[in-house]
């Protein structure tokens, strides 16, 4: 057997860790955060290797999901309701647009909201920076989200749409996509500890946000001016508009719309960030 | 801090809550358990203001204090045992200390990296193969890609996983589980070392390397903590002991002393009734209530205070049960150690054949010993139980069994316990002449 002072050693580390009681209103270290990047990498990739072992195709199903759901989609509601686009896109494009973010929203929601429950065995044995768990369960689908865009940038010759100028606003959307999907991503994880409900609540969650944001049907199909600032209450309005905004130079999109969901968004990050920061320490006790 | 320190204690605290947890046995609330609560507490609290008792937070929900005012300073390269009976506070101060949970009170400053093994499987994913979670756990402990590379192969040599380095770790035997998790902790080369009873489990073997790795590990200056049971593993491994009790520090100074101390508060400690024991473990399904010891006295059934060596002994141990449910296929162990907790001789059920299939509520396990084979001395007997394979409860420390001298051999002779080792063996001596042919 090897003794350890015959192998390579790892430099001998003289930092000191000061373990306190929590206190402080939103108290992140980021210098540790920067510490522990490597994990946050390394869990990246693992929720990823995890989603698709096992599975046949593999990570192709991240392009199958968004493009059969826009077929069912086109047939029944394009076809057979005949709800209308934004403009005269065809309504495959229109509806595919808006199912590439819906898609990394409704899955990196539901990833990050069980993911400290899922790492249970993690955290009651291990420390780390707990935010690292959802931020990294959620940014994972961003492959998937990336897969599902190139098959959309394979699509837009197909229906003789192409990319104008705006596009270069399409960074800005999904930052606010991200927003959203970590905001409640952190409140959801949070209290899916403590209130197991949680767990159910989810599915029911994001079939509601699927009808209450524009990815079936378009934004002009709200009437009432009072209801539809309510409505632009809802970030992912605000993103959706703005993807086939700044993809297909549609005119659905108000300055105001998105001023007041980049708030909610923000406001939902804040939040979360807030909720997360305050319930992280009592995680391994409860869960 | 001082530069020769690697871990300062400063009035470490935890509370836990516990109240709402024993009173619904569920593992986590609902919001309707929250709702309900939020309604009824102001009521109970106005009950409580008219029958005159302060309406304190404590009778609203039970807390216990796992650990209370603990202090504790450790210098660079010691290695220091924790010891203490269950619900002592050892797994918490380790967790506190390892940042898994925050104390309630108190803070802890230590010098460098600190690496812990808690119990097997400390943060393994189970879907992720051995390299995948080797590189895992050293990203956990803050360690660069390049640094895990350097340790990789004495990683997998040291745990003997070769073979399956590519195999997701659901497939591991636990054996397997432990030496890699163990070798994970032990070659990342964590200033701090902070190591949880995973010694009992795997082989004996894996012990021996174990062991001889942690020496390895406090030889090169590093600091080591350790928790066991196993007092054998404490002594010939630890230069300073820590001995806890229900949360707070009981003494602290050279392993020896300590571990002394020790054995001095489980002689306390089997002097307390069973039932009143809170140091136990297991679900509760069924308690063991008594133990006592009886002997055959020519032909006439009697309690007796010390056993004799070679006399038929019967160790009763009377359970009570509340469980609803019928207890089945139960089975019972009495462990048998000397003073230094090491275990001697397991008297289990299951090795002699013989099945509980159903149990009463309440009554008397016998365990029958024909011929005891134990030299004179003092010795310490735990019990567990398990019901359909699920630890019902288990003590450390039940009872003594005095051994007086007897006649084992039937020569009135008998070796001493020190010298010559505790256990009696039955056997005789005869002599063959070499044949010259």
């Amino acid at each position: 057997m090897a003794r350890l002072s015959n192998t390579a050693s790892v430099p001998v580390s003289e930092k000191i860790t000061q373990v306190r009681p929590k206190r402080g209103w939103i108290s992140i270290d980021w210098q540790e955060l920067w510490h522990f990047r490597e994990l946050f990498i390394t869990l990246t990739v693992r929720d990823l290797q995890v989603r698709y072992k096992q599975t046949i195709v593999g990570a192709a199903w991240a392009i199958i999901q968004p493009v059969l759901t826009m077929l069912v989609f086109s047939v029944f509601f394009g076809r057979l309701a005949g709800i209308p686009t934004d403009g005269d896109l065809p309504y495959p494009i229109f509806s595919y647009a808006a199912l590439v973010p819906w898609q990394f929203f409704a899955g990196s929601l539901t990833f990050s909201a069980n993911s400290i429950i899922s790492n249970a065995n993690m955290i009651t044995k291990i420390y780390f920076p707990r935010i690292i768990v959802p931020v990294s369960s959620a940014l994972s689908h961003l492959v998937d989200f990336g897969l599902a865009f190139v098959v959309f940038l394979l699509m837009m010759p197909l229906f003789g749409v192409l990319p104008t100028g705006k596009v270069i606003f399409l960074p800005f959307f999904l930052l606010l996509l991200l927003l959203t999907a970590l905001g409640m991503g952190f409140w959801l994880s949070a209290l899916n500890v403590k209130f197991r409900d949680v767990r159910y609540v989810i599915p029911f969650l994001v079939q509601f946000l699927l009808f209450v944001s524009p990815v079936v049907y378009p934004t002009s199909l709200i009437e009432n001016e009072g209801f539809r600032v309510f409505y632009s209450l809802n970030p992912l309005v605000a993103v959706v508009n703005g993807f086939r905004w700044s993809l297909l130079d549609t005119d659905a999109l108000s300055a105001a719309g998105v001023a007041l969901g980049t708030a909610t968004a923000l406001l939902l990050f804040v939040s979360g960030l807030w909720y997360f920061n305050q319930m992280e320490r009592s995680f391994a006790d409860v869960v | 801090m001082d530069k020769q320190t690697a871990i300062e204690i400063n009035n470490v605290s935890k509370q836990y809550f516990i109240g709402r947890v024993q009173r619904s046995a569920k593992q986590y609330n609902t919001f309707r358990d929250v709702i309900a609560e939020s309604v009824k507490a102001p009521f109970r609290r106005a009950g409580n203001v008219i029958r005159g008792r302060a309406p304190s937070a404590a009778n609203l929900t039970d807390t216990i204090w796992a650990l209370k005012d603990v202090s504790l300073t450790v210098e660079k390269g010691e290695v220091v045992g924790i010891i203490g009976h269950n619900g002592a506070g050892k797994s918490t101060l380790l967790k506190v200390l390892t940042r898994i949970t925050a104390p309630t009170s108190g803070e802890i400053a230590y010098r460098g990296r600190l690496g812990s093994l808690l119990e097997v499987g400390t943060g393994f994913h189970q879907e992720l193969t051995g390299r995948e979670n080797v590189y895992l756990n050293g990203a956990i402990l803050g360690m660069k890609r390049h640094e895990i590379n350097a340790k990789f192969d004495a990683i997998i040599g040291f745990s003997g996983v070769e073979q399956l380095v590519d195999t997701p770790v659901k497939h591991y035997s636990s054996g397997m589980y432990v030496r890699l998790a163990f070798a994970v902790a032990a070659y990342l080369e964590p200033e701090i070392l902070v190591v949880d009873e995973v010694l009992s489990v795997g082989d004996a073997e894996f012990q021996r390397r174990s062991l001889g790795k942690m020496n390895d590990v406090a030889d090169s200056g590093r600091t080591v903590l350790f928790v066991s049971h196993n007092m054998a593993a404490v002594l010939s491994l630890c230069s300073k002991g820590v001995l806890l009790e229900h949360g707070k520090l009981r003494s602290l100074g050279d392993v020896n002393s300590t571990i002394q101390e020790y054995q001095s508060s489980l002689s306390e400690m089997s002097s307390i009734p069973l039932l009143a024991r809170q140091d136990r473990r297991g679900n509760g399904d069924l308690r063991f209530a008594s133990i006592e010891l009886w002997s055959d006295c020519h032909g006439a059934m009697m309690p007796v205070g010390t056993a004799m060596s070679g006399e038929t002994l019967f160790i009763m141990l009377g359970y009570e049960s509340h469980s609803p449910a019928p207890l089945r296929y139960v089975t019972a162990a009495l462990h048998i150690s000397d003073f230094l907790g090491r275990r001697l001789i397991t008297c289990f059920s299951e090795y002699s054949g013989d099945h509980f299939e159903m149990l009463p509520p309440g009554g008397e396990f016998v365990c029958k010993v024909p011929r005891l084979n134990l030299a004179p001395g003092s010795y310490r007997i735990s019990l567990t139980c398990k019901v359909g394979n699920i630890l019902a409860d288990s003590i450390i420390a039940a009872g003594t069994l005095e051994v007086s001298g007897g006649d084992f051999f039937g020569t009135g002779k008998l070796p001493d316990a020190i010298h010559h080792g505790p256990i009696l063996l039955d056997h005789c001596w005869d002599l063959r002449e070499k044949s010259r042919s």
